[in-house]
Formats: C-alpha cells, structure tokens, sequence
C-alpha cells in the first residue's frame, strides 16, 4: 500500500460514510462549535460530563473524510472515560497524527487507522479539529479555530 | 472566450504547437511531486515564473540596484530610470492615458484597502452603500466592509444566478443616490464567469457611481483596456501573471486621483515636510510612501514583457482548448458536479464529486502531482450561494497542456477508485 492507501483505509472509509454517534444528546453539559478556516470544515461536539467521566458524547458537522472520520473514532474511544483519561489520550493521538516517534500507538486502539495521516502534514488539523473541540465542550463550551 | 471547441482550436488529440517552447521557460515545470510530473493547475492562486522575469530582476540587482528617486548617484538614476519604465510599461498594458495613472501596491488586495481608505471613506456617510456582487474574492469585500462599518455605511450585494453570472439587471436595480462605490471583479476567481464589466460600468456611471474591477484573474488571461471599459480603478497582481509575489498595480483615472489624500505617509510621497505642515506629492508618488519594490516592479514589467511576445491570440486560444477539454473530461466522471456553467468563462473551472469532499481530493489529487486548490477560494459568501462548503478548482495558465488536463481527469478516477465510488468494489482500487 502507498501512503494514500494507507491514508484512506476501510476503516477510515467506513466511519467518513457512516459517522458514529452523529447527532444530539438529550443531556448536555457542554457544547463546542470547531472550524477549520482552511477547508471550511464545521463541527459541534456535545457531551455530557457527570462527576469527571464523559457519559455521552455526539457530534454534528460537515467535514472532510479525515476530520469525519476522526470524530466518529473519537466518540467510539472516548465513551466511559475520565477527563483525564481522554486528555491522555488525545495526546498520544496527536503525537501519533504529527508523527512524533515517542508516540505510544498502544492505547490508541481503532484511532490508529489515522496514523496515515503524518505522511500528509496539510491534514494533521483535519484529524485534531474533532478532538480540540471536544476538550471545550469538556471545558464548558465555546468556539475553536485550527487557525 | 470558452466559444471554442477543442477541435476548433487544435487538432484532436494534439498539443498546441508552441506550448513545449513556452514550458521550456518555466524551469519549476520540470520538477516531480513524489513520484509524478507535476501538473500545476492552481494557476488562479498564483502563477509560475519564466526565466525573463527572473533574468530581468536578477539583472538589475546585479548591475543597476540604488534607491528609487532618493539619489544623483548614478545606481539611483539607474534604478529610478528602470522603475519609471515598468510604471509606462504597466500603463501601456492597461490602456492608461499615461504613467501618472498607475500606483504600484502589494497586489490586488492592497490596491482595494487603498481605495477603500483614501477614496471610499471620505465619502461615506451613514445610510450610504458600496455595491459589490456575491462571487468576489474576500479581497473585493472586507476593505469595503471595513470603512462601511466605520462610518455608518453598509454594503449592498448583486445575486449571483445558477449558473454564476451577475446579471446587469439586477446590478442597475441596486445602483441609487446612496451608493458611492460598485466594486466588481472582471473574472470570478472561483468559477472564471468573466463579467460583463464594460456594462455594469456604464450602469454605474450613467448612476454617477465611480467603480472599482477586480482585475485580479483576468488580467493573466485577456487584453483590458480600461479606456474601454471605462472603469475609476483597476487592480490586479504581478504574482498572478507570471511576475514576481509583492507587486501589482492599481490604475486611478486622473482626475480620482488627483482628488484623493494619502493613504500612507513616509518618505516618497511627500513634496515638503515640516513639524507644522506636511505637502504631498502628486500622484502616483503620492500613493507610493517608501521604497518601492523596485526590482519586482521591473519583474512584473517583464513579466508583460514576456505575455505580449506570446500574444493575447495564441493564448487565449490555447487556454480556451485547456478549459473545454478540461469540462468534456469532468462532465464525463459520475457523480461530479460543475459549480458555475457561465457563457464566458477564462482559465478556472471548479467542481465537486459525490461521496469525496473536495479537501480529499485535492489531497489525491497532489498525489497524482496535480495541484489544484480545494476549499472556498476565498469567496465564502459564493460557496453559500451554492450551498458547498468547498469546490476544487482547476485553473491553467499558458503553460498547462492536454496532457496535464488528462493527468487531472486520471487523478480524479483514481480518488473515486480508492473511494470504492468506481464500482470496483469497495476498497478494490486500494491494493
């Protein structure tokens, strides 16, 4: 496989044609809106946070596959853990997407499949928009930016 | 100008003839992206260099580099000479009435935040309009956006229909006593739609309403004559027409000129200068405060240079062919998507593809050693219009060739193959 291949593998392909997760919770505790001024890519990330643990999460937007993909993935990981424990992994995620070699791939599970996309550094903010604007709805809700 | 057909302009199947002698004097056209040629069809973004530019700017760095209008040594009188000559070059090549007409800015966007600033707003009062269409460039609307907020005034915007023309209808209906400026591009950077700009000027002016064209992307693909058009201002940018990033230039009838304050103060621009009371020069040079970019302004001139020896004729029928083989090729793909179907369209055509959006594409598409743009181009308010967040955009210059258009078209099967969109079989292109 070349790298485009390894960019745009089933899995990837899968979750970009049908997101998980897509849509509203009943029960919101934040509420994020994250933009992509480069591409134009839009997401909103809801979730709800009780006692430290996210116990939901869903996402709406229009996106590229990667930046769909990415926050499907996302939500499937992220379910059930603590604040700390999704900040944990999101760095590991990034360090893995910017190809940083001291990223440990272990405890990305599915998130893996983004991995191609260190081979393509244009990309890097369509697999991290998902992620930084979950951790604003975590922190209470507001806007973000890749720029 | 897309009237042509391909079999009209060239023979089937066949480059144009002289198209191999103009690469050969672009050098960054023989390079590969990974594996691939490089097929550059970004060419509305920016264009590629031919050696007589950089011959040009080298030479005079080499051989005659002082400050501009500052010195009696004999490098400034060289340097002044040179920068002079561009500025009649330029006026030359618009139709100006002579060389005072032309201010050398930045690039397009500069000459409309010049216009905005030293003509615009101190005319505006509150209640009043500038009327601009919506497909212009971001360029051609927040300067105008700016002062509009600053003094009280609001923009008034000219429909695009679908198939991405401005009608001069309802560009009339919108022209009144309130509307102190209509600001319009020549060619829309997103679809090519080139205007009807000699119209809507004359709208404008029987409306006693000055105008501002966006020249941005028609300027590399047509003659203009702004005697004809009859056009106030008329910007556009040496990066886009095969000169050098940094410069571009801003025509001014006389009389608007002659009437406007600065817009930035320094050296340059000034005629005496004391703490009490400061005169300023005519203009251009009261337009132009610091050193100018003399050795880009001798770019852009070669650069002009260089366009008039290939001539208006053989490229416009060559970029004509381009842009017909390239639609004959897109709407032929399943699923693709043409935004805009103007009548008269120069050097851009954009798209998009069902089931790959268009930031995916243009990333297999670089993969193919196509460069193309993805995104809203700059015109946000047009993408709304048609209800996409992004197109690609293929875009060519005297350059590109069939076999480039061919190479877009194979790109675009290869993504719809990785896609699973070909009917391969999910996933069956991948291995």
């Amino acid at each position: 496989m070349n790298e485009l291949q390894v960019l745009y593998q089933e899995v990837l392909l899968d979750h970009y044609r049908s997101p998980r997760n897509r849509g509203h919770l009943e029960s919101v505790t934040g509420r994020a809106e994250g933009h992509n001024p480069l591409c134009g890519d839009r997401i909103a990330v809801e979730v709800e946070v009780e006692e430290g643990r996210l116990r939901n999460v869903a996402f709406e937007g229009s996106g590229c596959a990667i930046s769909t993909a990415s926050a499907s993935l996302m939500t499937e990981a992220i379910a059930g853990l603590a604040e700390e424990e999704i900040a944990a992994l999101f760095e590991q995620f990034r360090k893995a997407v910017t190809g940083d070699p001291a990223a440990d791939l272990e405890p990305l599970g599915k998130l893996a499949v983004l991995c191609g996309v260190k081979d393509f550094p244009m990309r890097v903010k369509c697999a991290t928009l998902a992620w930084h604007t979950l951790l604003a709805a975590m922190a209470g809700g507001g806007r973000v930016s890749t720029e | 100008m897309s009237s042509a057909t391909p079999s009209e302009a060239i023979g089937a199947g066949g480059e144009a003839p002289d198209v191999e002698r103009w690469r050969a004097d672009f050098p960054i056209l023989g390079r590969r992206v990974g594996g691939a040629a490089l097929s550059y069809l970004d060419n509305a973004a920016t264009t590629q260099k031919p050696r007589q530019v950089l011959a040009a700017m080298q030479r005079f760095y080499e051989a005659s580099y002082g400050s501009v209008a500052r010195g009696v040594h004999q490098l400034s009188a060289e340097a002044t000479q040179q920068y002079e000559a561009a500025r009649a070059r330029v006026a030359a090549f618009l139709g100006a009435a002579s060389p005072e007409e032309i201010v050398f800015v930045r690039g397009t966007t500069e000459a409309a935040n010049l216009v905005a600033w030293s003509f615009a707003r101190p005319r505006l009062q509150p209640g009043d309009e500038i009327l601009v269409t919506e497909l212009e460039h971001h360029s051609n609307v927040v300067p105008w956006q700016m002062v509009c907020e600053e003094r009280g005034a609001r923009l008034a915007v000219v429909p695009v229909d679908g198939s991405g023309e401005v009608d001069p209808g309802e560009f009339a209906r919108r022209l009144g006593p309130q509307t102190k400026l209509a600001a319009f591009a020549h060619v829309s950077n997103a679809l090519g739609t080139i205007l009807p700009v000699a119209e809507l000027v004359r709208l404008a002016r029987a409306a006693g309403v000055p105008t501002f064209v966006d020249g941005a992307q028609s300027a590399p693909h047509m003659a203009v004559d702004v005697g004809l058009l009859g056009c106030d201002f008329f910007a556009f940018s040496g990066h886009k027409l095969y000169g050098p990033t940094g410069i571009g230039a801003l025509y001014g009838r006389r009389e608007r000129l002659a009437a406007m304050p600065p817009w930035q103060g320094g050296g340059g621009m000034i005629r005496s200068v004391s703490f009490e009371r400061t005169t300023y020069d005519d203009p251009p040079r009261r337009f132009e405060a610091g050193t100018p970019a003399a050795a880009e302004a001798i770019g852009l001139a070669a650069a002009i240079d260089y366009l008039q020896t290939v001539g208006w004729p053989a490229i416009e029928r060559h970029e004509d062919d381009l842009v017909a083989t390239a639609i004959a090729g897109l709407e032929s793909i399943p699923g693709l998507r043409l935004i805009g179907r103007p009548r008269a369209r120069a050097g851009v055509v954009s798209f998009v593809l069902d089931g790959i959006h268009a930031h995916d594409l243009g990333t297999v598409l670089d993969h193919y050693g196509v460069a193309v743009r993805a995104g809203h181009h700059c015109a946000q308010p047009l993408m709304r219009r048609f209800a996409v967040p992004a197109t690609v955009r293929a875009s060519f210059a005297l350059y590109n060739t069939r076999a480039e258009v061919a190479a877009l078209h194979a790109a675009i099967a290869g993504a719809r193959s990785i896609f699973g969109l070909d009917g391969s079989g999910s996933g069956e292109g991948r291995r």
